[in-house]
């Protein structure tokens, strides 16, 4: 059969299967079950009420127990077993396995730079392409065109961007921007401004801000401590591990600083980014912050527009400048989005796949969690570390899962 | 506009310009692979996509002369023209490729025992010796010639149209678009019952339900990989447009549900309590005032499942592509041919912007939904 037709023929069923479903069930619920007639009509229309709405709810609630809730505790049960001995229980041997294996630690230091990178990027120039095209006339033209990679699929972008990093021999032009941009630069004192000290002062100006979180992190457990005010239990280790991976970044920013001014740059030689050991994990890092920059900007924007005006006004009157204004009025209120925004992105990095997938496939030590398991689910055939790997990054995402829950059920309260 | 921007302070200027810059920043990787896949592969691997916009100087194959010798007094001659074409204008010429810019047009080169050769910018040549030439090789010629811009449909048709184009993208992208409509249109169905339920209907375990779909949005498909293959094949599905039908069905419900249960809340109530006062059965509510006005949320989500399922490639690797190949999808496809065809950047921009078009195409025109659907998904 042709498959075209299969389709057709799919969603009539499909489509029609479901409006019948709902339609015959709530008519034999009416008719036959609990008919609204005779002697106990009052009470059979409060039972039909009762069960109606399992009847609406039952197919959807059928496909996300078996398409997402089993499959969670599946994995789980086939991360503890070994396929190759008949799907015999072996504890955590697999994990075992995996925790051995260079190729995964490699993943996860890859993942977690990714998880602090894209996020950041992608939210801090969302937020200021937000700011910006708000105050222009032709700004949301400018956001559409922002936004547009949202539709283009990621293995579409690994073309585009392997066309943008793209080498050829030192003799020949270059096709690639990149490259082409690069050979630009002979060592001379722009050189020295726009690759050496542009970027340290970057990564300063990064450092500095980490600072001064941490210092609004740690704030309130100094304050309670000398007994102003009590600092709530729970949020206390959070604190501390956010003022721990500050401090971790600071120190990493610090020394990149230095390693910048020692680096003898290689002017003139085409360079193959996607092979440059750890500086490749940025190059497909660009990809996904290109994507996900248009997202954050959507959001944030109206999020912005939906500051109360008598704020700024206020501001304005009190003399603030337009950076306190942005800094100090605007960013503390939309605080919210922005942890909504931080959060949602750093789901989609951790399932980030088709990128590293088609760009480079894990080589030059780029590997991701997401890839490592399918290496491991379908070229090693293991499903045992496959699934072990998938656990890790269930791991990942429930902090994430834990807080959406509990903000829902907050808001339906 | 300019009027009253150059009144208004610095800043103004420096907002618009670095808002010209970053669309700048955003558009170039695209436009780059749209503007290679109008040109020839000769054309890709000698210069960047950026230069295929103007006229440039380009070293041109090197031209074996020939041509009948004619004896003008005590000379023999050659002459002829390098092009058939008669719209080349040569900047540069030269008979050695160590050095093949070594004459202006209209000079005359020396070649040795007494054998000169001129060329002029329209590519007409004269070759003389004092002997006959006999059968000896004559000389080559390098050219440097000014291209104007050029642009070819052919990588087009080569990708889409060649029936003996094995990598083509027609079925592909016929693939694809099986694989999205109904995967597309049955979550839809299904999530707008539950939502009508969990929105307008009382029952206990309720706001139960609703925080459970809100953690199910966030589980990541990783871990349905693997099982769900397994049930697929148990059941007798195996690999095929049916069990990627269904994953995406079933991948696709959180999001669906939320979104739509989101708007159905927003509904006046009103509406609601008036038809049950008038009698109508919850379905009639349903089909009749809920869902004509749910519009709105319905397309949004439907253009979220649309791009989705358009551009997945993980769902499509291990639900639906077998061995043999027949159901491959363009995601897949464009993944092949950066492996076997990583160099030839013309069918791979080509095949690129096929997949991406639609997708394109339906974001520009539904991007009101879209961003709607964004909103309501994430802010609340």
């Amino acid at each position: 059969m042709h498959p075209a037709l299969q389709g057709l023929i799919t969603i009539i069923v499909g489509v029609g299967g479901c409006v019948g479903y709902f339609y015959f069930s709530n008519q034999i619920l009416d008719r036959v079950l609990f008919p609204a007639t005779g002697t106990n009509a009052g009470r059979n229309i409060n039972r039909a009420n009762q069960v109606r709405p399992w009847l609406f709810l039952f197919p959807a609630l059928f496909a996300l127990g078996l398409y997402l809730a089993y499959p969670v505790f599946a994995t789980l049960w086939l991360s503890l077993t070994d396929r190759d001995q008949g799907g015999a229980f072996v504890g955590l041997a697999n994990y075992q396995q995996m925790f051995g294996e260079p190729k995964f630690w490699e993943a996860m230091r890859n993942n977690m730079l990714w998880l602090i990178v894209v996020p950041a990027a992608s939210t801090a120039v969302g937020l200021l392409a937000a700011q910006l095209t708000d105050r222009i006339k032709w700004g949301n033209i400018a956001k559409s065109l922002i936004f547009m990679p949202m539709a283009i699929s990621f293995v579409g972008a690994a073309v585009i961007w392997k066309l943008v990093y793209d080498t050829r021999p030192a003799d020949k032009d270059q096709i690639g921007v990149l490259n082409a941009v690069w050979l630009e630069f002979d060592g001379g004192v722009w050189s020295i401004i726009c690759l050496q000290l542009l970027p340290a002062l970057l990564l300063f100006v990064f450092a500095a801000f980490m600072a001064w979180l941490i210092y609004q992190a740690v704030k309130p457990l100094v304050r309670a401590e000398i007994g102003h005010r009590k600092a709530s239990m729970w949020l206390t280790p959070l604190r501390i591990f956010f003022a721990i991976v500050g401090a971790w970044l600071i120190w990493l920013a610090l020394g990149a600083i230095l390693s910048i001014f020692d680096a003898r740059l290689p002017y003139g030689e085409p360079q193959t980014w996607l092979t440059i050991p750890f500086w490749n994990s940025f190059f497909l890092m660009a990809v996904l912050v290109w994507i996900q920059t248009g997202f954050a900007m959507v959001i944030l924007s109206a999020a912005l527009r939906g500051i109360p005006e008598e704020t700024i006004e206020a501001a304005v009157i009190d003399g603030a400048n337009p950076f306190q204004i942005f800094f100090k009025i605007k960013v503390p209120q939309i605080m919210g989005t922005i942890v909504v925004v931080w959060t949602t992105i750093t789901i989609v990095v951790l399932k980030v796949f088709d990128i590293v997938f088609a760009m480079t496939n894990g080589q030059w030590q780029t590997q991701v969690l997401a890839n490592y398991m399918y290496d491991k689910l379908f070229r090693a055939n293991d499903w045992g570390v496959g699934s072990a790997s998938a656990m890790i990054i269930m791991l990942l995402v429930t902090p994430i899962l834990a807080w959406n829950v509990y903000n829902a059920r907050k808001e339906s309260r | 506009m300019h009027a009253t921007s150059s009144k208004k302070s610095p800043l103004v200027w420096a907002v618009h310009i670095s808002v010209v810059l970053l669309v700048a920043l955003w558009l170039f990787p695209t436009v780059g692979l749209f503007v290679s896949s109008f040109r020839t592969a000769d054309q890709i691997a000698n210069t960047g996509w950026w230069n295929a916009l103007f006229t440039q100087e380009r070293q041109r194959a090197p031209i074996r002369l020939s041509g009948d010798e004619e004896q003008q007094g005590a000379e023999f001659v050659i002459d002829g023209n390098l092009f058939s074409a008669d719209d080349v204008v040569i900047s540069r010429w030269g008979t050695s490729s160590l050095k093949p810019e070594d004459f202006e047009p209209g000079q005359v080169a020396d070649l040795g025992d007494g054998v000169s050769l001129l060329v002029e910018a329209d590519g007409a040549f004269r070759l003389s010796s004092p002997e006959s030439f006999g059968d000896s090789r004559l000389p080559r010629v390098f050219t440097t010639a000014e291209a104007p811009p050029e642009f070819t449909l052919e990588n087009y048709r080569f990708v889409l149209f060649d029936p003996n184009n094995r990598e083509g993208m027609a079925k592909a992208f016929f693939n694809t678009l099986t694989v999205t409509i109904p995967a597309t249109i049955i979550p839809i169905v299904i999530a707008a019952f539950a939502a009508y339920a969990l929105a307008w209907m009382r029952f206990p375990g309720r706001s139960l339900l609703i925080a459970a779909i809100v953690g199910l949005l966030v589980v990541p498909l990783q871990l349905a990989l693997i099982p769900l293959l397994k049930l697929h094949n148990d059941i007798g599905i195996g690999k095929g447009y049916l069990g990627v039908w269904l994953a995406h069905t079933g991948f696709g419900l959180p999001l669906a549900i939320y979104l739509l249960r989101n708007y159905m809340v927003g509904l006046p109530r009103d509406i609601i309590e008036n038809a049950r006062v008038d009698g109508a059965t919850d379905f009639q509510i349903f089909t009749k005032i809920i869902l004509p006005l749910s519009f709105p949320a319905l397309a949004s989500f439907a253009i979220f499942q649309f791009l989705w399922t358009w551009n997945d490639l993980l769902v499509a690797l291990v639900f639906l592509i077998d061995s043999t190949g027949e159901t491959t999808v363009m995601t897949k496809q464009i993944v092949e041919l950066l492996g076997t065809r990583g160099g030839n950047w013309e069918i791979l921009a080509t095949s690129a912007f096929v997949s991406i078009a639609v997708p394109l195409v339906v974001f520009f025109a539904m991007q009101k939904y879209l961003v709607r659907g964004l909103l309501s998904g994430s802010v609340k």
